[in-house]
């Protein structure tokens, strides 16, 4: 991709660089970090699309307990899911602040965003320690093995997340993200958003429908 | 739903360099973030409720999907701002999501899933 839109509209950089979201020097009129963001998320729904899918291929198809019925507490995970979903709305008053100028109201989000993204990574490991203790291992049944794949790879990415949003904060406690870098901080919040939306496909397919009991047909 | 939005990237009435209408880049306020986050809660609510009906049978698990898609669609569209980014980046995303639908389904059918049966 080649520098030509500010050419075509004579527009110059200085100026656009005020608000944080100039259109980009490139042809697409996107710019190449943001379209790799876009472009690495489209092939994580491939991901967690092969896991989703090896999820409910294993399902019911366990012949020892603990099955998911015997195990899952609801309103716990339902705890843990809006405080994930609360943290995208930190998230996203975060790149507010930015677009803003706001340093101060940025460094606030970006933290929240972290607290809230902890608070559901230790929930995420209370769960798992209490599902190890009731007898649920990666090696107990299909049910153990295809859970803690697909919810520990979540929480994976949930923690890289964490990590990125500590990274930000510090970066702009020593003054690097000015307003003009707001993009830094949307391409976070972009890869911050998608744990999200993943979770919210999660916390539907694998803990509120409900799952056939041991020995039951796979499928839904 | 309010949509109303800051930080415009281009002059009204501007038009990006394909064409693309000069929305492009608007971004909702943060009362409009707040009211798609309270949204958002209440349908979760709403889901979790749902799950406890066991009166609903087999009309609960197509119930709960709607109000997940609803959730994903709206975290998309307002939290990552694919109702107001270029198309490109909702081609991108919808592009991988569509694939790995088309993908599964068929490994879906390979292993006989809507036959309702179980292979050795």
């Amino acid at each position: 991709m080649t520098a030509v839109a500010h050419e075509t509209h004579g527009v110059p950089d200085a100026h656009d660089a005020h608000d944080g979201h100039a259109a980009p020097p490139t042809n697409t009129g996107v710019s190449n970090e943001k379209l790799a963001m876009w472009a690495f998320l489209g092939s994580e729904c491939l991901l967690f699309g092969a896991l989703i899918s090896t999820y409910f291929l294993y399902r019911g198809r366990s012949v020892v307990g603990p099955s998911p019925k015997q195990i899952y507490d609801i309103p716990y995970t339902s705890v843990s899911s809006f405080v994930l979903l609360m943290s995208s709305l930190t998230m996203v008053l975060a790149l507010s602040a930015i677009q803003r100028g706001d340093q101060r109201r940025l460094r606030i989000w970006l933290l929240a965003t972290a607290m809230l993204g902890t608070t559901f990574i230790g929930g995420q490991v209370y769960e798992f320690t209490s599902f190890v203790h009731e007898g649920l291992t990666l090696k107990t049944n299909l049910f153990g093995s295809s859970f803690f794949v697909l919810t520990g790879f979540h929480g994976a990415h949930v923690t890289l997340g964490i990590v990125m949003l500590l990274s930000l904060a510090n970066m702009s406690f020593r003054g690097k993200i000015p307003q003009a870098k707001a993009e830094v901080v949307e391409i976070v919040g972009l890869y911050w958003h998608f744990v999200d939306v993943v979770w919210i496909v999660l916390f539907t397919v694998v803990y509120l429908i409900p799952s056939p009991g041991l020995h039951g047909h796979i499928g839904p | 739903m309010s949509t109303e939005t800051t930080a415009p990237s281009t002059e009204p009435g501007e038009h990006g360099e394909h064409g693309e209408p000069a929305e492009h880049g608007l971004h909702p306020t943060e009362a409009t973030y707040i009211r798609v986050a309270v949204i958002l809660a209440a349908i979760t609510a709403v889901e979790v409720g749902v799950s406890y009906i066991k009166r609903l049978g087999a009309g609960g698990p197509p119930i709960l999907l709607i109000l997940a898609a609803i959730k994903f669609a709206m975290v998309a569209a307002y939290f990552m701002h694919l109702k107001f980014d270029h198309n490109w980046l909702r081609r991108l995303f919808v592009t991988g999501i569509v694939l790995a639908g088309f993908i599964y389904v068929i490994v879906f059918l390979m292993f006989g899933v809507f036959q309702n049966r179980i292979h050795a």
